[in-house]
């Protein structure tokens, strides 16, 4: 491999100076579950977000153990591509869907995959239903902040001001509300959830950080806590009106002051061993 | 003089045991008169037998649950009434188009909207057509007594899979209150069918840009072709040398045999059909009718008259089948014999007002609808 | 073998990985892919392998053979 030689001639980023000290490149590859084309916009978060989900079920080794329940919308792209058991629910009842198929799959992984309108619109009372009773499957909310698939309308998560095809002089939230924050909803209210956060793909750091929340809810369902949810907040270049790159911008600079990053609610060891 | 057998048992609890003879393991729904004690009754019942039941927040996230674990193998079951049905509909039409099976128990009630709490046959149009969008139908079973509402939960579950479609069980609000004796059916061990989810992906699915609208238009007819040749019941009783016949289902089918042995034992040549199955409608039961027929009587409980109207392109059909001068046609005109109804709005008419309904027919006071 | 494989055909150019890329490696060829868009090079002397490309992109564009 020619990787020593290449190495050397970067002398401002290696940190090795001694030309025998060999450098591990970490393979990297597409889980075989997605590794297919999918029909997302160029420089849409889903595509991000659905290897991160992927990658973690390899890495705990139950990406042949898993059932997805996928929302009505631009998830609905993920229909096309992902090759695992799968049903394409009706627009914002993956919650009650994936209820039912962890209640009798216990031992399959149940993962409930939607955009904002789907779990927290249409869907506000299965999304919150599922979480209320503590259903033990994992739900991920890819968040927008608009309607994507039907063309960009207003959303429950858009924000103050912000311009969508049903919102043309920008979102009044004295009239239509403020964005919902459905996971510190969750972790203020419903004592019993087993983890909770939300994350970003706006940048590489980002997506690690991301990465590691999505692990945590696959491991708080596979041990059988309780509920978890993960937001991930992602770029809508098409509907926003920007490049792929501005879109991502956008997300850390005007979305993420509204939708704060991080983990809101965590099972300490102590209350893993109560139950 | 009674031959029937068995345990004194509520209407809705036969079904909901029923149920879990059939194998059935997972409920979940919402409380709704007069249905609610099927899911009373399966909140500690599927307990005691290893299966899951969830109090669902709504009626729609309930038949959403119905569709996630008929997508794992499991027989499921949902029962509701009047506007909960209505908000099921989205549902029903989402398991036809995955071809999941599943019964769905509508203890119906009388009205639009909220409705009451009158016990009616209002909702045959829209069980029969299907409320939801698109073409599919639903195999829909009417059973007249707790026996047969509980023989009829058994069937439900056996042809809801053999053809891959939804069952309906469309009782009515009286029979799921009331209690008869009824033998209850042997207790089968649940299996998963085959083509349920395990998480390993064993059951490929086509990715949803290849699916071919038109192939399965064919392949859908074909199906619903096959259920109307194979699955038609029905049950009737002197319709080849009637004059007139009764067509009526359910509680009111039952008054109808009632009021048709009183007019029989004074001398009137009526005969009836009482379908139990109404869709597919038991066309077939149409062709051993007295050719020289007069008329046809539809006894049912709701406002404007459904099963009439379906009682109508039968008998339109199958005397275009036979020939203008004869068969199920007067032999003067050549057209179908006349199709009279007067709805009985809700409540199970008695034989006495069946008799009257007759009685209007033949002197002329109740004019037919087709 | 280069440091970084890449999938042209996969490739949306939505410039996502052109923008992350540490070492400004990857730019946009001159030709499109069956799709209509420009794809993805990686200059593989610039490159240091360092997978960002590979977490950034939406599409299974890259693969890191890495090293054993």
């Amino acid at each position: 491999m020619a990787a020593n030689t290449n190495t050397s001639t970067n002398t401002s980023t290696n940190t090795s100076t001694s030309a025998s000290t060999k450098v591990n490149i970490k393979p990297r590859k597409v889980p075989a579950l997605i590794d297919r084309p999918m029909s997302f916009c160029p420089g849409c978060g889903h595509g991000i977000i659905i290897r991160l989900i992927a990658e973690c079920l390899e890495e705990l080794g139950q990406d042949e153990n898993v059932i997805f329940g996928i929302g009505v919308g631009c998830s609905s792209l993920l229909g096309g591509g992902l090759e695992t058991d799968r049903l394409h629910c009706s627009h914002g009842r993956a919650g009650a869907v994936c209820t039912a198929m962890k209640r009798v799959n216990p031992d399959n992984m149940v993962i409930s995959y939607q955009g904002d309108g789907d779990a927290y619109s249409i869907g506000i009372g299965e999304t919150t239903s599922a979480a209320y009773r503590n259903e033990r499957f994992t739900t991920f909310v890819v968040n927008n902040t608009n309607y994507g698939m039907t063309g960009g309308q207003m959303s429950n998560t858009t924000m103050p001001g912000q311009k969508t095809t049903t919102s043309p002089d920008g979102r009044d939230c004295t009239t239509t509300g403020m964005p919902l924050r459905f996971p510190e909803l969750v972790a203020s209210q419903f004592d019993a959830a087993a983890y909770v956060a939300r994350g970003s793909v706006s940048t590489p750091a980002n997506i690690n950080k991301t990465k590691t929340y999505i692990k945590k809810a696959l491991e708080a369902q596979l041990s059988g806590e309780g509920y978890s949810v993960v937001e991930i907040l992602s770029s809508c270049p098409t509907n926003w009106g920007m490049t792929a790159p501005d879109a991502m911008k956008h997300l850390d600079q005007v979305v993420t002051p509204h939708f704060p990053l991080g983990e809101f609610k965590t099972r300490t060891k102590e209350q893993r061993e109560v139950k | 003089m009674s031959t029937v057998k068995g345990e004194m048992i509520k209407g809705n609890e036969a079904i909901a045991e029923a149920a879990i003879r059939a194998g059935a393991r997972f409920y979940a729904g919402y409380p709704i008169t007069p249905s609610s004690e099927i899911m009373e009754y399966m909140s500690w019942r599927l307990k005691e037998v290893g299966g899951a039941f969830v109090q669902a927040e709504s009626e729609i996230a309930g038949i959403n649950m119905i569709i996630g674990s008929a997508a794992c193998g499991v027989r499921s079951i949902t029962a509701s009434s009047g506007p909960g049905i209505s908000l099921k509909q989205e549902g029903m039409t989402t398991l036809s188009d995955e071809e999941l099976p599943a019964v769905v128990v509508n203890v119906v009630r009388y009205g639009n909207g909220i409705g009451t709490l009158l016990s009616a046959q209002c909702d045959y149009h829209r069980e029969t057509r299907g409320g939801g969008n698109g073409d599919y139908r639903c195999i829909v079973l009417c059973p007249s007594s707790v026996q047969e509402a509980a023989d009829l939960t058994v069937e439900a579950f056996d042809l809801a899979e053999k053809y891959r479609m939804v069952s309906v069980l469309m009782t009515e609000g009286a029979l799921g209150q009331m209690m008869e004796p009824c033998v209850l059916p042997e207790m089968q061990a649940p299996k998963r069918f085959e083509w349920g989810f395990d998480g390993k992906y064993t059951n490929k699915k086509i990715g949803i840009f290849d699916r071919d609208s038109m192939k399965e238009a064919v392949a859908l007819n074909e199906k619903y072709n096959k259920v109307k040749e194979t699955e038609q019941r029905w049950e009737a009783h002197h319709i080849e040398d009637a004059d007139y016949v009764f067509v009526a289902y359910g509680m009111p089918g039952r008054a109808t045999i009632g009021a048709v042995a009183q007019l029989r034992a004074q001398g009137h040549k009526v005969g009836y059909i009482r379908p139990i199955t109404a869709w597919p409608f038991p066309e077939r039961a149409f062709e051993q009718v007295n050719p020289d027929v007069k008329g046809y009587i539809s006894i049912e409980a709701n406002a404007t008259g459904q099963l009439v109207d379906d009682i109508a392109l039968t008998v339109m059909r199958q005397g275009k089948k036979k020939g203008s001068d004869s068969a199920s046609g007067n032999k003067s005109t050549g057209s179908p014999a006349p199709v009279y109804c007067n709805p009985h709005v809700y409540g199970v008419p008695s034989t006495k007002a069946i008799m009257e309904d007759y009685a209007k027919v033949l002197s002329g006071e109740l004019k037919e609808v087709y | 073998m280069s440091k970084v494989l890449t999938k042209p055909q996969r490739c949306k150019q939505c410039g996502l990985c052109v923008a992350v890329c540490p070492k400004k490696a990857i730019s946009f060829s001159t030709e499109i892919n069956t799709a209509g868009y420009l794809f993805t090079v990686i200059d593989d002397e610039a490159c240091i392998a360092c997978g960002i490309c590979y977490t950034t992109c939406p599409d299974g564009v890259y693969e890191i053979p890495g090293t054993n």
